[in-house]
């Protein structure tokens, strides 16, 4: 069994090399140039992560030598096919999973488990259903030892960033899913984390409503000017949003390729419609596609 | 501004509302009418049925006499000291129990076996150890009253949210923070349905007692008018017992509902 699991993973790096080749030759490799001379935020190095498969009682591995970079202000994307291990990943990153190998740094600080540096938002909205919209925005301060007066005028800023306001007093069942969501971003900038980790924030919303969201994100990025990561397997969302996408193999994961986004900032929706935008797509999916096809990983 | 618009109940459903009342008590009226003219053309034996007449009579007499306030006073004292030990014991004892898992796997089968056994046929053993006095009565009210609450609580801690808890950790929340913050706030709705089963099982417990083994309270007096046939005053006894559980019951649907507002599906009045 085990050996079956190692000989599966090398067809798949020698698979991932050939596309690392493919894409060796541009500058994507490379961050994009206005941010090279920012500090980095987030570092990731050698960073394996392993689970327990219940089943087979073998370690199996999730998360296969990631290393990655993130600068200051920046976006990145990583997108995958799912089950492939990027949420695991950005677990990790947000320390409520434990790697087995490497280290994660967020202002050069390691990371040994979930801290104030960090906010996530996952794709269920998970609104504390007793609290009113106000209070859940402030949760997070709260429980870093706020009192809820104080972190309710600290949270009051990104309440109107991202259109709650007149809403603080509603019940979370009192709201859509798109406004839920909302909240649910509120209390993760409400923290002011060095790091914003996005997991699959949208997946869970109707098609329109997400569309609508990924333009109020994308507005809301350019205003905060916060350095997130998030995952996705939108590869629209992926490419609208960052400014490098990472692109990660069938499980297990690593690297298969680290796309820059040249599209210049501020960014509007309507780029979608650009043919630069099109490129950037295909680009993404012909990656995924080669991987899926000779990995077996569908 | 964008409000949340609340729609006002339209008349139809005032209007059923209405009808279903109104069907409720009229059978009601019509019970108490036929059982008083069951008595008054004598089809039974008056010692035995009564009569919604003598009902009232035999109540107003017991409450100018003043043995009616004796009684309920000490059935009251019994089942507030009874019930309120219970509320402090199995309040944490249900937590605890819901909580840590090793003390789920040490007491659980214990407690499973407690509450199987029906309380009341360990009277004897509460009047040898307590006498015939109040603290036995007391001692049978919290132990009808703490199962309900104990396996409510427990419950409730079941239900809680994962996704909440992960949300909590990813925040950085200590293990006390998330029990203050997601598991006592979730348990809030399962502790007044156990205060109201408790409620229920602790008023029976009381009447039972007093009937089995008491010298005083209400229960006693139901027994003792029944043992020297005043068929009025047991029905008089029985009545204010069943307009007691109601008005307990009522209060604590009333206090369930206030702390339920966040969630969407129970409708406040």
């Amino acid at each position: 069994m085990k050996e079956a699991i190692l000989e599966r993973s090398s067809v798949a790096a020698a698979n991932g090399y050939a596309a690392l080749a493919f894409k060796l030759d541009g500058s994507h490799r490379e961050p994009p140039e206005s941010f090279v001379k920012r500090p980095v935020k987030l570092s990731i190095k050698d960073l394996v992560i392993g689970y327990l498969d219940k089943q087979s009682g073998h370690t199996m591995v999730a998360v296969d030598n990631v290393t990655l970079d993130i600068r200051e202000g920046e976006f990145v994307t990583i997108v995958g096919l799912s089950g492939c291990g990027k949420s695991t990943f950005l677990n990790a990153i947000a320390g409520l999973v434990k790697h087995q190998h490497g280290e994660i740094r967020v202002n050069d600080r390691i990371v040994t488990g979930p801290g104030m540096d960090r906010a996530v938002v996952f794709q269920k909205a998970s609104l504390l259903p007793w609290r009113k919209v106000g209070r859940n925005i402030t949760y997070g301060l709260e429980l870093s030892g706020m009192k809820p007066a104080a972190a309710r005028e600290k949270a009051g800023y990104y309440v109107n960033l991202v259109r709650l306001n007149g809403f603080e007093d509603h019940y979370p069942h009192q709201l859509s899913g798109g406004m839920q969501q909302r909240v649910n971003l509120a209390r993760a900038l409400a923290c002011d984390p060095e790091v914003l980790l996005l997991d699959e924030p949208f997946a869970a919303l109707d098609a329109i409503t997400r569309e609508l969201m990924q333009n109020e994100l994308l507005e809301l990025c350019e205003k905060v000017g916060k350095t997130v990561l998030m995952v996705t397997h939108q590869i629209d969302e992926a490419v609208l949003l960052s400014d490098r996408v990472i692109i990660f193999s069938s499980r297990p994961a690593y690297v298969l390729a680290d796309i820059r986004i040249p599209i210049e900032r501020p960014r509007k929706s309507v780029i979608k419609d650009s043919e630069e935008f099109r490129r950037l797509m295909n680009e993404i999916w012909r990656v995924i596609e080669g991987n899926a096809n000779i990995g077996g990983g569908i | 501004m964008r409000k949340v618009t609340v729609f006002p109940k339209s008349n139809e459903v005032k209007r059923e509302k209405i009808a279903s009342t109104l069907l409720g008590s009229s059978v009601i009226l019509l019970f108490l009418i036929s059982w008083e003219l069951l008595f008054q053309f004598r089809f039974v034996n008056p010692l035995f049925i009564s009569s919604p007449s003598r009902v009232v009579l035999a109540l107003l007499t017991i409450i100018m006499d003043g043995s009616l306030l004796q009684n309920l006073i000490i059935s009251g004292q019994e089942f507030v000291f009874g019930y309120g030990v219970a509320i402090l014991l199995g309040f944490p004892i249900g937590i605890m129990l819901g909580w840590f898992k090793l003390v789920r796997a040490a007491f659980g089968p214990f407690i499973a076996a407690m509450q199987a056994t029906p309380r009341i046929a360990l009277m004897p053993l509460f009047i040898i150890w307590f006498g015939l006095g109040i603290t036995s009565k007391i001692v049978i009210v919290l132990l009808s009253a703490i199962f309900p609450l104990i396996v409510n609580l427990q419950v409730a801690m079941s239900t809680i949210d994962n996704d909440l808890i992960h949300v909590a950790r990813a925040y950085g929340a200590s293990r006390w923070q998330v029990f203050r913050s997601i598991a006592l706030p979730t348990t809030l709705p399962f502790l007044i349905t156990g205060l109201r089963l408790a409620a229920g099982r602790g008023l029976l417990g009381v009447i039972v007692a007093e009937v089995f083994g008491g010298a005083a309270g209400l229960g006693y007096m139901i027994q003792y008018a029944g043992s020297t046939f005043q068929t009025d005053k047991v029905f008089a006894g029985v009545l204010v017992v069943a307009f007691t559980g109601i008005t307990l019951d009522f209060t604590l649907d009333r206090l369930g509902r206030h702390f339920d507002r966040w969630r969407g599906e129970v409708a406040v009045h």
